[in-house]
């Protein structure tokens, strides 16, 4: 190849690389891309029940139950103007606990319950998820919770 | 006071790095010698002002002085002394401190070892490092200083977050940053180059062992990075596609590229635009990574700051380096004249196609990472990628890569038969591919998926036409030929690493097993053929926190293999749980148990997860960093120095020691 033409195929090949990859991205996207929703915003009826989404709130005090000896947790999500019950199997995060920020991720149930395949707390005491904090600032604009 | 003289050690560094960043670079432009030779006392002066600051900050948290608010943010008088050490760059400020002292060393050990270099070109190279530092230091004093006092003094200190306290987390940030803020040097040498206008292959030279070691370091620093994520987060993943991996991830997966895209202009003489291209792009990664860790745009561990003034700061940073540089770059790249076309069949081709697929491999992280941000910005609400998406999309350029890894390793350069290629490497396909067919039945616990056996046979392929050319020495007892040199065992021994990882990788992620289980004393769970019992929970106390400690002794057909002893830690002064996960490594499996919270009754949940294979991943990693090193402390790079001190010693003593 002469250099000119030899430029040229790199200028071509790098265009396509980044057309594949634009376009991979794009459809592996719309398979991937989990929304984000409040308790208001669900109880609202903004979130889906077809496909997985991240529920984040506080957990609400005193509403962490489960059997006793069993994996099963059932607690409630609240942003202190909806709360949407949560029930989840399985390990929970280290700094999971009651007044503490939650973002749980799973799917709505048609009665209004979410069924939680993942549960992330907040890293530590200081610290909010900030998806969170700005649920929370949502459905308080004026006071602090 | 000493915190204060910290302070002042900052703004005097700053002071030497302005005329750094200007004068030398001014002297270059209109040939003043006396300019050009500010160069390097500016950057020792410099990495002695910054190592000072260093220091005392070290001795504030060692002496725990809380009247410094960053000290008593983050450490304690019951820490151990070394994590009060470590908790040095356990913040945002500290880690900041870290990220300048290690961008001070990169340019000292530019300035010493560059006598062989066009003085003019070294100052260059010198004053636009010092551009970086200037960038980095007023950051610091204008909105991260770890100096700032707290009044009045904390009695004692808010401790480190547990998390931190690790050995492995100790030395994860420096190897990350020796590579992150390593990538500054090809950059700078980029920039000059681009400076100079005169863009010979020389350059190229040059700049290749220093993106070696920026790039091993930062091989190793990922790497630790995800080892500690395994053992210490507690929940048994090695990598979450996080954000902040993310963003060490691809300044990495741009150096790669860079590597051998250096290579192709260093020996052939062309790819010379695409080449400075990729060390700005690796630079400019670098500096976005920071960006995303620092700007407290993210839920994670290593979101230290929320401040939105220091994320602006950043990318204003970002924006002045990397706009700069691709300004040059469009005022001068049309300048390079590339010296020689190549062939379809040839190294050079081969090193092309490692090109994009790596830059496509970049991309698709960096939107994955980025998309979720940007939309939040932009108010059109929050979003979160996940791994399935990283997952699938990344593996699409990786499969290609991996298996014209092994054929570009043994295809000449200039070019040669494509039959000849294929014949030779035809043995080693036939092994890989039975190896692979014999290795994934033997792994197996029912295949599901194609890809894995397809993954086993893409690594084992990797790892012997790697060795396939010394293999062949031996058999065929060729004495007379010339040794392999050291850079020629540097690119087998860090491929078989890229083997490794990927053999590892498939395997791991096809075959865990991983089981959430609510175990009461005297239960047991049966797992890969492993019998867990669960004897029971007892209290044990630490130097600085006090855990629950579980007794699960593993079996395998009635003979014990390990007892394991997973914890949930309570630190005394943050008052935060912490799992501490028991494992069992070996080369064939890991097993690993972590302890979740009392579920009532005698009752725990307990998380147990069988890992094959897991050890290949980092052993690969560390073969990977292994032969950066060899490649980069090849004789070529050494000769070539001595051979131009050898030529042009009047001019550098000239220019330097009668300074």
């Amino acid at each position: 190849m002469t250099p000119r033409r030899q430029r040229m195929a790199l200028i071509a090949a790098v265009v396509a690389g980044v057309a594949v990859s634009v376009a991979l991205a794009l459809v592996a996207f719309r398979e991937n891309v989990l929304l984000f929703f409040s308790p208001t915003e669900v109880v609202a009826g903004e979130a889906p029940t077809e496909r997985g989404f991240r529920l984040g709130g506080m957990v609400a005090e005193g509403s962490v139950s489960r059997e006793e000896g069993s994996l099963t947790v059932e607690f409630v999500v609240t942003d202190f103007a909806n709360s949407i019950p949560v029930s989840y199997t399985g390990l929970l995060p280290d700094l999971f606990g009651e007044g503490q920020g939650v973002v749980a991720r799973g799917q709505l149930n048609t009665d209004g319950s979410f069924d939680a395949e993942e549960v992330l707390a907040k890293h530590d005491e200081n610290y909010m998820p900030p998806e969170v904090a700005e649920a929370l600032e949502r459905a308080h604009p004026e006071g602090s919770p | 006071m000493i915190p204060e003289l910290g302070q002042f050690a900052l703004v005097l560094a700053l002071g030497l790095a302005l005329i750094q960043a200007s004068l030398p670079l001014i002297g270059a432009a209109q040939g003043r010698d006396e300019w050009i030779a500010l160069a390097r006392p500016m950057a020792a002066g410099q990495f002695v002002f910054v190592a000072a600051a260093f220091l005392i900050l070290t001795h504030a948290f060692t002496i725990d002085d809380f009247s410094v608010r960053y000290v008593a943010m983050h450490s304690n008088t019951a820490l151990p002394f070394a994590y009060k050490v470590a908790a040095v760059w356990g913040g945002h400020e500290g880690s900041l401190l870290l990220w300048m002292l290690i961008l001070a060393g990169w340019t000292l050990a530019v300035a010493a070892a560059s006598r062989s270099l066009p003085e003019a070109y070294a100052a260059r190279v010198i004053g636009v490092l010092g551009i970086v530092s200037v960038g980095i230091l007023s950051f610091m004093l204008l909105t991260s200083n770890p100096f700032d006092r707290l009044l009045p003094a904390a009695v004692d200190g808010n401790d480190l977050n547990p998390l931190l306290q690790d050995p492995a987390f100790a030395i994860h940030p420096p190897m990350l940053y020796l590579g992150y803020v390593g990538f500054s040097v090809p950059f700078a040498f980029a920039v000059a180059a681009l400076l100079t206008g005169s863009l010979d292959k020389r350059w190229a030279r040059w700049t290749r062992p220093w993106t070696l070691g920026a790039w091993l370091f930062q091989t190793l620093g990922i790497a630790l990075g995800s080892w500690w994520a395994y053992y210490e987060l507690g929940w048994g993943g090695w990598w979450f596609w996080d954000p902040v991996e993310n963003a060490s991830f691809m300044p990495w997966l741009a150096g790669t590229a860079l590597i051998h895209s250096l290579a192709v202009t260093d020996r052939r003489g062309i790819f010379k635009s695409w080449t400075i291209l990729l060390a700005i792009l690796a630079f400019s990664l670098s500096l976005l990574g920071t960006f995303i860790v620092r700007s407290g745009l993210l839920t994670s561990v290593h979101a230290f700051a929320s401040d939105p003034e220091r994320g602006l700061f950043i990318l204003m940073l970002l924006m002045l380096i990397t706009g700069g540089a691709l300004v040059l770059y469009a005022m001068r790249a049309g300048r390079m004249e590339a010296e020689g076309g190549f062939k379809l069949v040839s190294r050079e081709a081969f090193l092309l196609l490692n090109n994009i697929l790596l830059v496509v491999a970049t991309g698709l992280v960096l939107v994955g990472t980025l998309y979720p941000m940007v939309l939040d910005a932009a108010g059109y609400g929050t979003v979160s990628v996940g791994p399935p998406y990283f997952n699938t999309t990344f593996s699409i350029p990786m499969l290609p890569l991996v298996l014209l890894l092994g054929l570009g390793m043994h295809a000449s350069w200039l070019g040669m038969r494509g039959e000849t290629l294929v014949r030779k490497l035809v043995p080693a396909a036939i092994i890989a591919v039975l190896g692979g067919i014999v290795l994934t039945v033997v792994v197996s616990r029912g295949l599901d998926n194609v890809l894995t056996p397809i993954g086993i046979i893409a690594g084992l392929w990797v790892v012997i036409a790697s060795f396939w050319d010394p293999i062949m020495r031996l058999v065929r007892r060729e004495s007379r030929t010339v040794p392999l040199s050291r850079a020629q065992w540097g690119m087998i021994v860090a491929h078989a690493g890229v083997g490794l990882f990927v053999l590892g990788v498939t395997v791991t992620s096809a075959f865990t097993i991983e089981s959430d289980q609510a175990m009461a004393p005297g239960d047991s769970a049966s797992i890969a053929g492993f019998d867990f019992e669960f004897r029971g929970v007892r209290e044990v106390e630490g130097p600085n926190y006090d855990a629950y400690e579980a007794e699960v002794a593993v079996r395998r057909n009635g003979s014990p293999v390990t007892l394991l002893a997973p914890q949930k830690r309570v630190y005394r002064v943050q008052r935060n749980p912490m799992t501490e996960a028991a494992i069992d490594p070996a080369l064939r499996r890991d097993l690993f148990v972590a302890l979740g919270e009392p579920l009532g009754g005698n009752a725990w949940s307990v998380r147990i997860q069988y890992r094959p294979m897991l050890r290949f991943v980092w052993l690969g990693a560390l073969l990977m960093a292994l032969g950066g090193l060899l490649a980069a402390t090849d004789r070529r790079y050494r000769a070539e120095q001595r051979q131009a001190a050898e030529v042009t010693p009047g001019r550098l003593v000239g220019n330097t020691e009668t300074a």
